[in-house]
Order: C-alpha cells, then structure tokens, then sequence
C-alpha cells in the first residue's frame, strides 16, 4: 500500500533543511563579522580581494555598461520621441541606471563573475583539504580567508556599480549625441538638473552596497559550506549564481519601496 | 621516584569512544606516546586510524574517553587554547594540502608570518633553512602546481615544522608515491624528528616502509588497538591479524569481502536489494 503521507514527510524534511541551514548562514555570518578585525588590520588581505574582485571585473562591467547605455539611448530616443521630447533622453538614461540598472545588473554580472569565483576557491580549498590545514596551524580560516574576501566584495561591488553606470550614461550620449544628433548641451543640462545627489545617486549607491553584502556573503557561505569533492563545489557555484540572482532582484524591489515613493 | 614530566608520556589516549551518526567508529582506544618516539598507527582502510589522529589533533571531539597532550586534555581547551595547543603541532595532510595560491616559500613562510613577528629576512633564512632540510631550497620560487606529489609531500613537510613543534602527525605520508620518493619521506620523518628533539604520530597503511623508521606501532581494527609493539616484535609476531597485515595475505581474519547476501539468493531474486 502506497504511504500516503511521503510527500509531507519529504515536504517537512526539506522545509526544516532550509530553516537548519538559513540558521547556520545566520551562525556563519555573526562568526564572521566577529573574526573581521584581521581583514582591517591586515588591510593587504582585503586589498587583494578587491583587486581579484573588484579589478579583475572591470571589462565585463565596462562593456556590460557600455551596451546597456548604448541600448537604452537606441530605445529612450525612440520612446521620448514619440512625445516630443528627445532632450530629456540624459535625464532617462542616468536616472534609469543610476537607481536600477547600475547597482542590479552590476550586482547580476559580479554574482556570476566574481561570486562563482569566490564560491570555487573557497570550495576548493575545503575540498583540498587546505583550510583544515590552516586550522590545524592555528589559524582561523574564517579570519584568514573568508572575512577578506566577504569586505574585499562588499567594497568592489560599489565602485563597479558606479563604473557600469558612469559607462552606461557615456554609451547613452554616444547614441543620443553622436550618432543621432540630440543637443548635446540639453542632453547634459537636463541630466544636470533633473538627477539628485541624494535621492538619485545616494540611494543608488546603497543599493549596490547592500547587493554587494548579500552576494559576497552568498559567495563566501556557499564555499565554505560546500561538500569537498568535485560535484559538490559545482553545486555549489550554481547555487551561489542562482541565490544571488534572486536575493538581488528582490531586495531590489524592497529598497525602491523604501528609498523611491514619488517625491523628488 | 616522582615522575618528572619528561618522564610522562607526550600522548594519552584513554579510552577514547567516537561515533558518527551514530555508528561507532572508535570504540575504547588506549594508547601512550613516549618523547622523542616515531610511532605509527596501522590498519586497513575505513578502521578509524584517521579518526583517531583527528581527535588526537582536536579537530574531532570524541564521544567518551579523553586526549591528553602534555598533560593537557585536548578536548577541554577552549579556542583559545586549541589554537594555542596547535602552534606547537605539525600536520603533514595526506596529499599536503599546500596552499594553491602561494608559491613553496610563501607556504613554508606562513605558519612563520602568521604567529610571529620576525623580520622579513630572518622568515627568508627560516624558510629556506627548512626548505633545505627537505632537499627543496632549489624549489622555493615554484608554485604547488609545478611539484610533483613527493615534492609536494616535502613542500608540506617543511611547512609542517616551520615552527619547530613538538608534536607531528602525519596523515597517511606514503599515499601515492613512488619507491623512491617514499623512502625519502620515511628518512625526512625520522631525520626530522630526532633533529627537533620532537614526537610523531604517523597514520599509515605502508607496513614495510613503516617498520625501517617508526619505534613502536598500533594496530588498529574495527576501531580498537588489537596488537602493538615493536618493529621488531611485529615482524616477529604469530597473531594472525599482524601476520596478516605486514605479510600482505589475502586470507586471514581481515575480509575483503563486504558482507552480502549469499550469491545464490542475491542472482534468484530472494535477497532483498536497496538501492
């Protein structure tokens, strides 16, 4: 006779799995703000992983921004057109990157190039045995490996964000400007009035703070906890790009409900 | 005649129980390890001896039974003091473990850079001295992925007593390596030890190399010590698991065989198959 109830029982074994091991990242990342200090006070620990993070992305970051720009003056000409005003295309074009499409799609291109990366050094060094060396010397490999690679990402996902969206507004004048032929003094001098410091930029920017937290902390836990043979770090890679993705598209979407209500 | 505590052996294991997942792994182990000793702890694969060098180190924390280290028991140590314990331990790993990212000095160099303050060029000399000593120092700019495995295994040694500990454990040294290579890690272990002045704990399956360079040896089965002695005592021995063992037979009391259903009820269908 067929057991009725395997389907709940699968069911409630894979919820207290997910709840198990929400509560071990949660572990995780306490014990590993508190093992930070040696990241700060050892500051070339950490400037490393802004170089491996942070600099070894900046081609994918700067071509990815350059198209995005060049797509979104292509597609906000033709819509602003379509109500006479094509000089507001600068205004489009920097508010559009510079709150969404700056910190998501720089945050989408980190958790798959420097995300995966960190996930498979980490899982790799677990799977090689090299962080139970690193133990067994006395060393924290919470302090020594994953706290600088967690603040190395967290510090280089701003400054990319920023790339990506300073790139994007020159691939926007290129098309609108150059190639089409807006005015180009309209095109800056909307921009110029129309994008706040504040409200615009700043609220960008903290977004791409909080997308680098999660991704980096994603990253680094998804290493760490990976099982040491070859399956599983490529498991866990997947999972680190698929986490990623949706932790950034729907803290996204809880930020701009905060940061932007209609007011400027 | 009171005991000095250099009489006092480096190592106690008293009656040491380990289970995982509920399956008992370790089932009361006792063991004592004189300084300055080479002893090896010997048995087929899957027999717990990795365990027991695990929670000899610490890294696993036993059911029942203690560790005692110098007197110290291992496994009421907080952090601090673990760590503290494990800078005077050296681990060689059993296929090294050296750190991908570094070059051989910088690996040997880190145990140093880590937990001391010294100056730049006495790490360099410290390095290399140690690297010399394990036949590398010609080796010290290449990277892990340009050694071959006994180099690596040498690499590994270096970077092992880089702190001059006073206990090392060797997680099965010989695996993979060819004769020549071995030999030269069973001479490194022995030299290095007496040259330290320290103890070591060789986990290993490799009988013949074992017996040239250890002083005193465990066997252990099914997660106990069921014969130990000397090397000379143990080529000697009439048990018939030593025999066994150091002779390489196929027959004897260990079975090669996992347990299964009889191959007449397995192939007609009547043995019950979990997949």
């Amino acid at each position: 006779m067929p057991d009725l109830l395997q389907p709940f029982r699968r069911l409630g074994h894979a919820v207290t799995e997910r709840i198990w091991r929400l509560g071990f990242a949660s572990r995780f990342f306490f014990a590993l703000l508190l093992q930070s200090g040696t990241s700060f006070r050892r500051l070339h620990l950490t400037l490393r992983e802004i170089y491996v993070s942070g600099v070894l992305s900046l081609l994918i970051i700067s071509v990815s921004g350059l198209f995005v720009g060049l797509v979104l003056g292509l597609q906000g000409y033709e819509i602003l057109q379509r109500f006479g005003s094509p000089e507001y295309l600068g205004v489009m074009v920097a508010l559009s990157l510079s709150r969404e499409l700056g910190p998501v799609v720089a945050a989408l291109l980190f958790a798959s190039r420097a995300g995966s990366s960190i996930t498979a050094e980490i899982g790799l060094m677990k799977a090689t045995e090299q962080l139970k060396a690193m133990d067994m010397m006395a060393v924290d490999p919470v302090a020594r490996v994953v706290a600088p690679r967690f603040w190395g990402g967290l510090l280089a996902m701003p400054l990319l964000a920023a790339l990506f969206s300073a790139l994007g507004v020159l691939g926007g004048w290129l098309i609108g400007v150059v190639f089409i032929g807006v005015d180009d003094g309209a095109f800056w001098s909307q921009m110029q009035s129309s994008v706040d410091f504040r409200y615009d930029i700043w609220n960008g920017v903290i977004k791409s703070f909080v997308f680098g937290a999660a991704v980096s902390l994603i990253a680094v836990f998804e290493g760490y906890d990976s099982l040491p043979t070859a399956e599983g770090v490529s498991r866990a890679i997947t999972r680190t790009v698929v986490t990623s993705a949706l932790a950034i598209l729907a803290l996204d979407f809880v930020l701009t409900s905060f940061m932007f209500r209609g007011n400027s | 005649m009171l005991s000095t505590p250099s009489d006092e052996p480096l190592v106690r294991v008293d009656n040491l129980f380990f289970s995982y997942a509920g399956r008992p792994v370790l089932k009361g182990i006792n063991m004592s390890i004189p300084r300055g000793k080479v002893v090896a702890i010997m048995g087929g694969s899957g027999c717990g001896k990795t365990t027991l060098l695990r929670c000899i180190g610490g890294q696993l924390r036993p059911s029942a039974g203690a560790v005692r280290i110098n007197g110290n028991e291992v496994h009421k140590l907080d952090r601090k003091g673990l760590h503290d314990f494990r800078r005077k331990l050296g681990m060689l790993f059993q296929f090294g473990a050296l750190f991908t990212d570094m070059s051989v000095f910088e690996n040997v160099a880190f145990p140093l850079r880590e937990h001391t303050d010294l100056p730049e060029e006495v790490i360099r000399d410290l390095v290399l001295m140690k690297l010399e000593a394990v036949g590398l120092r010609g080796s010290h700019r290449l990277m892990p992925a340009e050694l071959s495995g006994g180099m690596a295994r040498r690499v590994a040694l270096a970077r092992a007593v880089a702190l001059d500990p006073m206990l090392i454990m060797y997680d099965e040294p010989f695996t993979g390596l060819d004769p020549i290579a071995l030999g030269v890690i069973g001479q490194l272990i022995r030299k290095l030890n007496d040259a330290l002045g320290a103890t070591s704990i060789m986990v290993t399956h490799d009988v013949q190399e074992s017996l040239l360079i250890v002083d005193y040896i465990y066997f252990v089965s099914d997660g106990q010590i069921v014969a130990e002695g000397t090397p000379d005592e143990i080529r000697a021995s009439k048990d018939p698991f030593v025999h066994q063992f150091v002779h390489a037979e196929v027959q004897g009391p260990v079975t090669f065989d996992v347990p299964a259903p009889s191959v007449r009820d397995e192939f007609l269908g009547r043995a019950v198959v979990r997949a």
